[in-house]
């Protein structure tokens, strides 16, 4: 058996053609994901787009409809939950009632009849800081103590394979940094592979090495966090981690270094290696705190891009930056994030202004330029319902 | 009496912050009053009964207030083996009826979670009997397991049971009766806790490497004991009093006898009131320490 002894360290996850559909819908289209052993993998997707049932496969909760899971090189497809060695950090933390905070974090070493589980299930609490309340019942913690609970009952058993399925979305922001941290020191302690599931961009951009953007069921894009943040490949992307503007416009000329883009006029240019499509329609984006502000035209530079004239349209300030939204005739509403290096905002309310940025600094999606050229990430829950309800008439119609 | 045993294990469990307000008092009012009518009387009169002393002009059936202590020893002298044969009766019919109502309360409250319709129907259907007095569905079965029934011909046709032996007025009789009438009782207090049970849990359990008989000792069956608790205890004690199932007119014999046949047939035909309030007393006792005992060992306090 697999589970009879500690795994020295984490091993790698390989999820090849992965499908799963429920009654009325496809949680997960087609996936192949491969995570090398050791990393700390985050799985990012608005509620909805199939990464939690991407966790469930994986611990084997949920069986896929096609496709095959591999731990460490072995096909564990047609294995049992209790078969795998994966532990799973639960969203609800799942903590049994019944159970000391102690005998919570030896259940699954008395499971597998291992060697002085309480001296281990006292040396997990020990690293989770938790240690004094090891005779308490999980109802008697607090909501940050009993995610480290979940945390230690989980990694005591060094599984191969950690799942957190978004174990900090119950807490308040600066326990949830506190935590994020401490969850990362753990995983460079104890050297195990992690798969993280969340809907914070924030939460997977700090804590992973690895994050892979999941929508309706597919990858969108993966890699890390700095590069997708920097490149991202569609519009979705461009707009789930963090915010863009995006413009679309036709190829109105190319070098092998540049390409420029004919928005509204006006000539901005991406270098070739930073955009996806070089010829036809294309997306450009531009990340809002890469963005200048102007109170008057600036002058020509052929390294900056300029936008503008445009009309300041909302100002709302956030401590350590501003951001403006700015209306420009025929190219729509930017967002421009400003540091707040002097006091007060640089730009009024209704004056007019000018952005520039480094052409360095612009991307091109991969994207076919959408009907709705601002493509916003739409992670409410009544889209969410919509979509489905759409994918469903579409399968209806085509039986 | 056995009614505190409830109290306590609800009371502690459901911490629900009390305060002192002449309105809750005026609503409690009604039923203090009842219990004290209803409950607290007749109880001090079957007290006082216990220890009456036969007249000593008087006729069969007439007693004088005494204290005749004598009155105990005498019925558990003669009715030592009613008194063990009531409470194993009554144990084996509750491990008989937790043992079918368990999965049945599982189907329905945890397996048929997906089909609320078919939950309700099942639920209907487990309260049905209900809908019948207990009595003649007892006298019903009396009918189906008679030596001349198609049940009983058969069995013994297939050399299963001998051809003299009855079951009727069997001790074996008197259990399945008694599990019978009292399922529905263990049924519904089980379904209540296994319908809300968190099957994250069962989850959370296989994960950690339990395998699927593990998650049931480990965490089903602990988190489920409010249900058995209640079950066990609506089953024991009414199965420990009961006087119908064992009473020859239905499944019972002369050897299967209960305790509750004993006082029955004290009070109302041998007329000897002071032994069967003293019977009805110790029963009480007895069923008193019993449960305390259990529900203190079950330790339920917690889990609510």
């Amino acid at each position: 058996m697999t589970t009879s002894a500690f795994a020295a360290q984490g091993a790698d996850l390989e999820l090849v053609g992965i499908q799963k559909r429920f009654p009325g819908f496809t949680a997960i289209e087609h996936l192949d994901l491969k995570i090398p052993p050791g990393s700390f993998f985050a799985l990012l997707g608005p509620s909805g787009c199939g990464k939690t049932t991407t966790l469930r496969l994986v611990a084997g909760l949920e069986e896929p409809t096609a496709g095959r899971i591999l731990i460490g090189g072995e096909d564990i497809t047609g294995k049992k939950p209790y078969q795998r060695p994966v532990n799973t950090v639960f969203q609800s933390y799942a903590l049994f009632p019944h159970m000391t905070v102690l005998e919570n974090v030896a259940f699954g070493l008395r499971r597998r009849r291992l060697d002085e589980p309480v001296a281990k299930a006292h040396e997990a609490l020990r690293l989770v800081e938790l240690d004094h309340l090891a005779a308490r019942k999980p109802q008697q913690l607090s909501g940050g103590q009993q995610q480290r609970v979940a945390l230690a009952r989980a990694i005591v058993n060094r599984p191969a394979l950690l799942l957190l399925d978004e174990p900090l979305g119950a807490l308040d922001l600066k326990l949830r940094r506190q935590m994020q941290l401490e969850l990362k020191t753990i995983q460079e302690e104890v050297g195990l592979t992690f798969l993280h599931v969340t809907h914070d961009q924030e939460e997977a951009m700090t804590m992973a090495d690895t994050v892979a953007v999941m929508n309706k069921g597919r990858i969108e894009q993966m890699g890390a966090p700095e590069e997708l943040y920097e490149l991202p490949k569609t519009a979705f992307v461009a707009n789930f981690l963090g915010q863009s503007n995006l413009f679309t416009g036709p190829v109105v000329g190319s070098t092998s270094e540049a390409i420029a883009v004919g928005v509204a006029g006006q000539r901005i240019v991406v270098p070739t290696a930073r955009a996806h499509r070089h010829v036809g329609e294309v997306t450009i984006g531009i990340r809002p705190e890469k963005l200048s502000l102007h109170l008057s035209a600036p002058a020509v530079d052929p390294a900056r891009n300029t936008m503008g004239p445009g009309r300041v349209i909302d100002v709302s300030f956030s401590g350590v930056s501003t951001q403006y939204l700015i209306t420009v005739p025929h190219v729509g509403t930017l967002i421009v994030f400003a540091q707040n290096m002097a006091f007060g905002p640089v730009a009024e309310e209704g004056g007019e202004v000018w952005v520039s940025w480094d052409i360095e600094h612009g991307f091109g999606l991969e994207d076919e330029p959408a009907d709705t050229p601002r493509f916003e990430a739409d992670t409410t829950t009544r889209s969410i319902a919509a979509q489905r309800r759409a994918s469903l008439i579409t399968e209806l119609e085509e039986v | 009496m056995a009614f505190a045993a409830f109290a306590t294990t609800t009371s502690e469990a459901e911490q629900v912050p009390r305060r002192k307000s002449p309105v809750a008092l005026l609503l409690l009012l009604p039923g203090i009053l009842y219990l004290v009518l209803f409950f607290l009387t007749p109880l001090i009169s079957l007290l006082l009964t216990s220890f009456q002393a036969p007249s000593e002009f008087g006729d069969i059936g007439q007693y004088t207030y005494a204290f005749r202590w004598e009155n105990y020893l005498q019925v558990v002298t003669d009715y030592l083996p009613h008194i063990l044969r009531s409470f194993g009766f009554a144990l084996i019919a509750t491990v008989l009826a937790l043992v079918f109502s368990y999965p049945l309360a599982y189907f329905i409250g945890v397996t048929a979670r997906p089909w609320p319709l078919a939950q309700s129907l099942m639920l209907v259907l487990v309260i049905a009997p209900f809908f019948i007095s207990f009595l003649l569905r007892t006298l019903a079965w009396k009918q189906i397991l008679s030596d001349e029934s198609f049940i009983i011909t058969s069995l013994k046709a297939v050399a299963l049971m001998a051809p003299d032996a009855h079951f009727t007025g069997t001790p074996a009789a008197v259990i399945f009766g008694l599990t019978y009438n009292f399922i529905p009782f263990m049924t519904l207090p089980l379904y209540t806790t296994l319908e809300r049970l968190d099957l994250r849990y069962l989850e959370a359990a296989s994960d950690l490497y339990a395998h699927p008989v593990e998650v049931f000792r480990k965490v089903t069956i602990p988190l489920s004991m409010p249900g058995i608790v209640a079950g066990t205890l609506l089953t024991f004690i009414p199965a420990a009093g009961d006087y119908v199932n064992a009473s020859r007119d239905f499944l019972g014999g002369p050897d299967s006898q209960m305790i509750g046949n004993v006082i029955e047939a004290n009070f109302l035909v041998l007329q000897n009131y002071p032994a069967a309030a003293a019977l009805s007393i110790i029963l009480m006792s007895v069923i008193l320490i019993i449960v305390s005992i259990y529900v203190k060992r079950a330790g339920t306090e917690e889990l609510l």
